[in-house]
């Protein structure tokens, strides 16, 4: 521990500054009453371009991107650079589908996706299932920024073994709750101008200085070519082979899919100002997947200066990496930098998870009639729980392949596409329809990931999210992107349920939405308006 | 609702060559040539990204309503 006191002095000063800046966020932009979830938890739904474009990005880009994306690219290779193309291809994706939601959101007065569905669908079951896989999803991704600083404090010698080594987790996930309990989405807003900061300022530094001491990028390339060569795994390399490009371009595109149908990223969306924000940022958000790229190479730079991750924990390999390439104290600004980079996304995505517990499930089963008091009080200490719960989540379960637990969160949140996006342009789903899709598709996905095994983590079930088609029956090595087959099921099914339901004569549940309100923008007129001014 | 309040418009089209490309990996799947000392399926996809900004960039440019409001 004592040869790392320099890094130890410079992470804890910067992880501390920051959290001052946390509990100050809530006198930024200050509003006349913090008390509902408008501003609690979407900052009075008024950030322009600039905060969008820091929000959104260190809402997205994570601690995980920071330290898995490379650990993927450590052990298997171009396999793992899927994440680029993930995130290339999922705002013109979402670019026509983001500014619908931000509207119908903006009359309404809707906080969640599920709220949508309930608006749309008139169907509060629908909607509490939407709320529930939201919920079930983030949580492991909030694990997963945990995973980011723990493999942070194991490389510099604070993480041993025993209760009394989970103490610096423990300690900077409290300082977290407690500004997000009082700031709410203002506290990931404001820091999130540093984290983005100094991780761009880390990563360029390293893309520059860590290639120029191993011998420049063809040596780099060259040394990651020779470890995959003469390991006996048949699916690594630096270029992808005949079995796993199927996987390789579904799990981008399932990935990107996902991507916006995450509460957290809706929650970054429906707080900014007008749809002229959210498509300026469509455009400009990829800046942060070149970070992304060069971040991802960071793993053939490891392999290159000969790092071996500490234990069987892949994780450590980039903090490793920093440990043993910059003078320390630049190590400590590296290491700081992943551990604010886990704050912002985990404080967005435990708002994200306690506004979708609040609006669908405690406003529509335990208090109907909740105001906006209750509702931010509710919420903030339900974000307090979901915390605490993704701090247990990674205390007592290996968190060694996190990544793979928030493949895992992927392939369900996909369920709720039909729903929510294809919601969005279309009421030809019926709302029957929509269940029996979503039962279908979480079915499948579930079923196909139990039966996914994984020999390198010796996992005989949920050993990752690459499906081989064999297991179908068919004669091929090729894998594909469970979620993906997930959502098809889904699709199928939803369709086939509809056409039922619609011969049945089911009746549809009502639509709350008129066609104008998706196009509706900032100075339009909002339903609690319209309400005012009849009511008064 | 008056034209000017749709989303609706030819050039929206155009958002499919950026989701496209990058899932087409014969096109990048290859060592040669080679930039920089990156493979070319590095080396490829990172120039995606432009294509991504320059496509979405030109359709909320050509599709912007703002000006045309009172």
């Amino acid at each position: 521990m004592s040869d790392h006191v320099t890094e130890i002095v410079v992470f804890t000063a910067l992880f501390l500054a920051v959290s001052g800046m946390g509990f100050v966020a809530a006198r930024w932009r200050r509003p006349d009453d913090l008390l509902s979830l408008h501003e609690w938890g979407l900052g009075g739904r008024s950030f322009g371009a600039w905060i969008t474009w820091f929000l959104i990005g260190g809402d997205l880009y994570t601690a995980y991107t920071f330290v898995a994306v490379p650990a993927l690219l450590f052990g298997a290779g171009a396999a793992g650079f899927f994440a680029l193309p993930y995130t290339v291809i999922t705002y013109p994706i979402v670019f026509l589908v983001m500014i619908r939601l931000w509207s119908v959101s903006h009359v309404h007065g809707l906080v969640t996706p599920a709220d949508f569905v309930r608006l749309r669908f008139g169907s509060p079951t629908l909607a509490l299932l939407v709320a529930i896989t939201g919920i079930v999803a983030t949580m492991p991704y909030i694990a997963l920024q945990l995973v980011g600083i723990e493999a942070v404090l194991k490389t510099m010698g604070v993480s041993g073994s025993g209760l009394l080594s989970d103490l610096p987790l423990i300690i900077a996930f409290v300082i977290l709750a407690a500004y997000t309990y009082q700031s709410g989405l203002r506290a990931p807003a404001l820091i999130a101008f540093v984290k983005d900061i100094l991780i761009y300022l880390v990563i360029l530094v390293a893309v520059v200085y860590i290639p120029a001491r191993l011998g420049g990028w063809p040596a780099i390339f060259g040394d990651a070519q020779a470890k995959f060569a003469a390991t006996p795994a048949p699916g690594d390399g630096v270029l992808l082979n005949a079995n796993n490009q199927l996987q390789y371009v579904t799990l981008a595109l399932g990935s990107a899919l996902a991507l916006f149908l995450y509460p957290h990223s809706v929650t970054g969306v429906l707080a900014s100002r007008n749809r002229d924000v959210i498509k300026r940022n469509m455009s400009a958000l990829p800046a942060y997947s070149l970070l992304l790229a060069l971040i991802a190479l960071l793993g053939y730079m490891a392999i290159a200066a000969g790092v071996k991750p500490i234990g069987t924990d892949v994780n450590t390999v980039v903090p490793q990496l920093f440990d043993r390439m910059f003078p320390d104290w630049f190590a400590g600004v590296a290491f700081a930098a992943v551990g604010i980079g886990a704050l912002v996304p985990a404080a967005i995505m435990s708002i994200a998870a306690a506004n979708l517990f609040t609006r669908n499930i405690y406003r529509e089963y335990v208090n109907r009639d909740a105001t906006d008091v209750q509702e931010a009080k509710v919420s903030k200490l339900v974000s307090l729980v979901v915390k605490v719960g993704a701090v247990l989540f990674i205390l007592l379960i290996d968190p060694q392949f996190s990544i793979d637990l928030q493949l895992i969160g992927g392939v369900i949140i996909l369920q709720t596409l039909p729903s929510v996006a294809l919601g969005l342009f279309t009421r030809w789903f019926h709302r029957g329809g929509l269940i029996a899709g979503w039962v279908a598709g979480m079915g499948a996905g579930l079923a196909m990931l139990y039966v996914i095994e994984n020999p390198a983590t010796k996992h005989a079930h949920f050993g990752g999210s690459a499906f081989p088609l064999a297991k179908l029956g068919l004669d091929t090595r090729m894998t594909v992107y469970a979620g993906f087959l997930a959502l098809i099921v889904n699709l199928v099914v939803a369709a086939l349920a509809t056409l039922a339901a619609r011969a049945l004569g089911a009746p549809d549940g009502p639509d709350g939405t008129r066609p104008d309100q998706y196009t509706a923008d900032e100075g339009d007129p909002r339903v609690k308006d319209l309400d005012l001014s009849s009511s008064t | 609702m008056p034209d000017d309040k749709s989303d609706r418009s030819p050039w929206n089209w155009l958002l499919l060559v950026p989701i496209a490309i990058p899932l087409m990996t014969f096109l990048y799947n290859a060592d040669e040539p080679r930039l920089f000392g990156f493979p070319l399926f590095y080396w490829l996809q990172i120039a995606f990204i432009a294509l991504g900004v320059a496509t979405t960039t030109l359709v909320y440019r050509v599709t912007r309503r703002g000006r045309r409001r009172p």
